[in-house]
């Protein structure tokens, strides 16, 4: 039997609320890990993932506070242990992967001096040591140029890389633990999966011990040995990897296992009908430097164009096209078969109603000091010039038809839930009563079930009011659940586009091979069969894409 | 409430009161001489007299209105000006902003104190010109403060969202921007008559302020600070007034600041 690392028992955290009193974050969570075993962390925001994870190097976040429990690593109490003590752990044998690697790196300081510092500074290598070292971590998790990479400043290298690097960072000092929060998050899908391939073979080869905390449990599944499920806190399940995932014994694990439930039915192409929006030929750039080249678009009445591409591809800024913000350099938009003047300020009232958008953060679409009856009253007075109380009474039609109580109207933006606010937006688009919504990454700052939830509401509306949706997204699950159309874009450009079924069946395009490819699926080892089936595509000669270093 | 604030709110009350009914409230006229010079406190004139026999007490009440509301009619002023001009070039942004920028760069780039002895010592001197040279010289301070507040608001989401229906100018700077930028520039507003309200003496203390015999309590410091080698307290009564008050409205400014860096709540 392997001798235990860490043992957490019965940790209760609680944090200090608004009002001064504390609330427990943290209830009475237990958790043991193995030599050499990888558990995954998994729940959705606000579960106390990342607190769980924290505790195991005896820390929390400011303004929270270990109430009560027991944290041991080889056996020795961290719970109360004095702050010396713990100094000597910390970034020597558990280390930390934080979420956002461009946020914790400091960008006035070379790589290398800010990787090898924890190892130099507790005093396990001496500085050439820990250099030899980390030059060897960087050619296992394949960064480029190894020799050199480290001389770099962090701005200077890709997101996935800087990942990577600090993925190294973590391992330098030759810890114990690693406990990685959320390492791939906020990556594009393709370089996700080669950063989790790289995470995957370090953890094999290097022999750690790790806690791989995540809201995606495809993701966790290809890594984690067993997984504990979290919610508000508290424990809902432990398992080994395979049992979670295919016999889930809470009803809550089942939810999380279960893919996506919203489903669009296929509609057939109407043979002749008059597209809604049209964008032709459109080139686009800010300042000197182009954006999009050539887009060819047609979205028709009721029906649903997905716009797929990883970030910097040009989705957003087709948006910014469409909707007048950036004028494009060449071509036009046409609207039911007019064209639109190219700028806002151009446009007149009707044609700026007719296209509405709503925004990927709903934190920021609404303004935090107005009510939700004024947000989506206001397009009602604006465009449709309602008196008070007709007003009143629409608003109130409208919350009802995103599924929200008439009551929210008095409320404030801050008194409601990501998911809520993200239907007051959508609420406040169908107020201007338009023919298209551009949906920009409508559900990307949503937890699983309520994004689920909020394209479940869009399909309704839908049916009911034969609104066209334009759907920006880099997330294909989305995709594949509610787009008539695929449009997918690559720095600028379209590389392909058809109906869902013609680009969902191969023959793929080499780039959307890669997109749908790369998407984690819901099954243990998946990770390793996707790898296999590249590198023996490639060993062919056959002609395959990978993720660009960027 | 912290006491902190209920203390700095006490005495912002108190010189409230002395501002509103100082003439009200002397027992003396303003430049009404009764009794020698630099008597000691007594019952007839509890803070003593001055350097030509004036009540020390009179003079403080009646100095009260004069430099609390030159100061406030300053303050008041420069938040207009400022703020304005301040939305207005993050608002539109581009050349607009760019000109008003350079020119209150170029406008801030002057000593203040020294930009003001030149325009006052130029202009006759009265009270409209006074206010008008500290507004104009303080709105640089605000506008630059209210043009970066708004910057952060304008890039949000619900502002594009206005734009986007397209609303006005004014709805947009009026109800999306106005409202998300108050909180720091109340507390500014606190800071900045501080800021006048010292000014203001000082250029009363260097004999380009208020002018005599209308009392000031600037003017009072340097009337009688010749006293200071006598060894005698009365320089330091308007001087302490001066002190207490700009306490006070710290104490209150900051509690505003903490209050508007918490997130809101209805």
């Amino acid at each position: 039997m392997t001798e235990l690392l860490l043992s957490i028992t019965d940790l209760h955290i609680a944090a200090r609320s608004e009002q001064g009193g504390l609330q427990e974050i943290v209830n009475g969570v237990s958790l043991r890990l193995e030599h050499g075993t990888v558990l995954g962390l998994i729940g959705e925001s606000g579960a106390g993932k990342s607190t769980v994870g924290l505790a195991a190097l005896g820390y929390t976040r400011h303004g929270c506070r270990l109430l009560s429990g027991s944290i041991r690593l080889n056996g020795e109490e961290l719970f109360g242990a004095p702050y010396e003590k713990l100094r000597q752990i910390r970034g020597a044998r558990v280390t930390y992967v934080a979420q956002s690697a461009a946020a914790a790196f400091d960008p006035a300081h070379r790589l290398e001096d800010q990787i090898i510092e924890s190892a130099v500074v507790h005093g396990i290598l001496s500085p050439e040591e820990a250099r030899r070292e980390a030059r060897r971590l960087y050619e296992k998790l394949r960064l480029p140029d190894p020799d050199n990479f480290g001389r770099r400043y962090p701005h200077q290298v890709s997101g996935g890389q800087l990942q990577r690097a600090m993925t190294v960072m973590a391992m330098v000092p030759k810890p114990d633990l690693v406990v990685f929060d959320e390492p791939t998050t906020a990556l594009d899908v393709t370089t996700q999966i080669e950063v989790l391939a790289a995470i995957k073979a370090a953890i094999r080869d290097e022999r750690l011990a790790a806690i791989y905390i995540t809201h995606d449990l495809a993701l966790v599944a290809q890594i984690a040995d067993r997984i504990l499920v979290l919610k508000d806190g508290r424990m809902v399940e432990e398992g080994a990897t395979e049992d979670i995932l295919k016999r889930p014994t809470q009803p809550y694990t089942r939810a999380l296992v279960q893919v996506r439930r919203v489903h669009k039915p296929s509609a057939p192409q109407p043979a002749a009908q008059e597209p809604l929006l049209e964008v032709r030929g459109v080139d686009a750039a800010y300042g000197a430097v182009p954006v999009l080249e050539d887009i060819w678009l047609r979205l028709c009445r009721g029906r649903t164009t997905a716009v797929v591409g990883e970030s910097g591809s040009g989705k957003s800024t087709l948006a910014r096209v469409i909707t007048g913000l950036l004028p494009p350099r060449r071509g036009e938009v046409r609207l039911l078969g007019e064209p639109l003047p190219p700028g806002l300020r151009q446009r007149n009232r009707d044609q700026l109603r007719r296209i509405q958008l709503v925004y990927q953060m709903p934190d920021v679409a609404l303004n935090p000091r107005h009510k939700v009856e004024e947000i989506i009253g206001r397009p009602l007075s604006f465009y449709f010039g309602l008196g008070a109380e007709a007003r009143r009474r629409r608003v109130e039609e409208l919350l009802r038809a995103v599924e929200l109580a008439p009551e929210f109207a008095d409320r404030y933006p801050g008194e409601l839930s990501g998911g809520q606010k993200q239907r007051v937006c959508i609420a406040r688009a169908l107020a201007a009563e338009p023919d298209v919504i551009i949906c920009d990454e409508v559900t990307s700052a949503l937890d699983v079930q309520v994004a689920d939830a909020v394209l479940r509401l869009l399909l309704d509306l839908q049916a009911a009011t034969g609104v066209a949706y334009l759907f920006i997204t880099h997330d294909l699950a989305t995709v594949r659940a509610i787009a008539d159309d695929i449009v997918v874009m690559l720095d600028g450009r379209i590389v392909e586009q058809g109906t869902r079924e013609d680009i969902l069946t191969p023959p793929h395009h080499p780039y959307t091979d890669l997109l749908l490819s790369s998407v984690p699926e819901m099954e243990v080892g998946w990770l390793d069969r996707i790898l296999a089936e590249r590198a023996a595509r490639k060993a062919r000669g056959e002609r395959i894409m990978e993720a660009a270093d960027r | 409430m912290t006491p902190s604030a209920a203390i700095g709110f006490v005495i912002v009350g108190v010189y409230a009161l002395a501002a509103l009914l100082g003439p009200w409230l002397a027992p003396y006229g303003e430049a009404e001489i009764v009794a020698d010079v630099w008597e000691p406190f007594s019952a007839a004139h509890p803070l003593g007299t001055d350097n030509l026999g004036r009540d020390m007490l009179s003079r403080l009440l009646w100095g009260a209105t004069r430099t609390i509301g030159v100061a406030l009619a300053a303050t008041m002023l420069s938040f207009l000006i400022g703020m304005s001009l301040g939305y207005l070039a993050a608002v539109v942004g581009g050349w607009l902003d760019q000109l008003l920028s350079r020119a209150v760069d170029a406008l801030m780039a002057i000593p203040t104190l020294i930009f003001a002895l030149v325009v006052l010592a130029v202009l006759p001197p009265s009270v409209t010109i006074l206010v008008l040279v500290i507004a104009v010289l303080d709105s640089t301070r605000v506008f630059r403060l209210a043009r970066a507040v708004a910057m952060d608001v304008v890039v949000m989401d619900f502002v594009e969202v206005a734009r986007l229906r397209g609303e006005r100018l004014g709805w947009i700077v009026f109800r999306e921007v106005l409202p998300n930028t108050l909180p720091p520039l109340i507390a500014e507003f606190g800071l900045r008559f501080c800021f006048a309200f010292l000014f203001l003496s000082s250029l009363s203390f260097l004999g380009l302020g208020i002018q005599p015999p209308a009392a000031d309590w600037g003017g009072m410091v340097r009337d009688n600070a010749n006293a200071i080698s006598f060894g005698l307290v009365v320089p330091l009564i308007p001087a302490a007034a001066i002190a207490l008050l700009t306490i006070g409205v710290n104490l209150v400014v900051d509690w505003q600041l903490e209050r508007s860096a918490r997130p809101r709540r209805t």
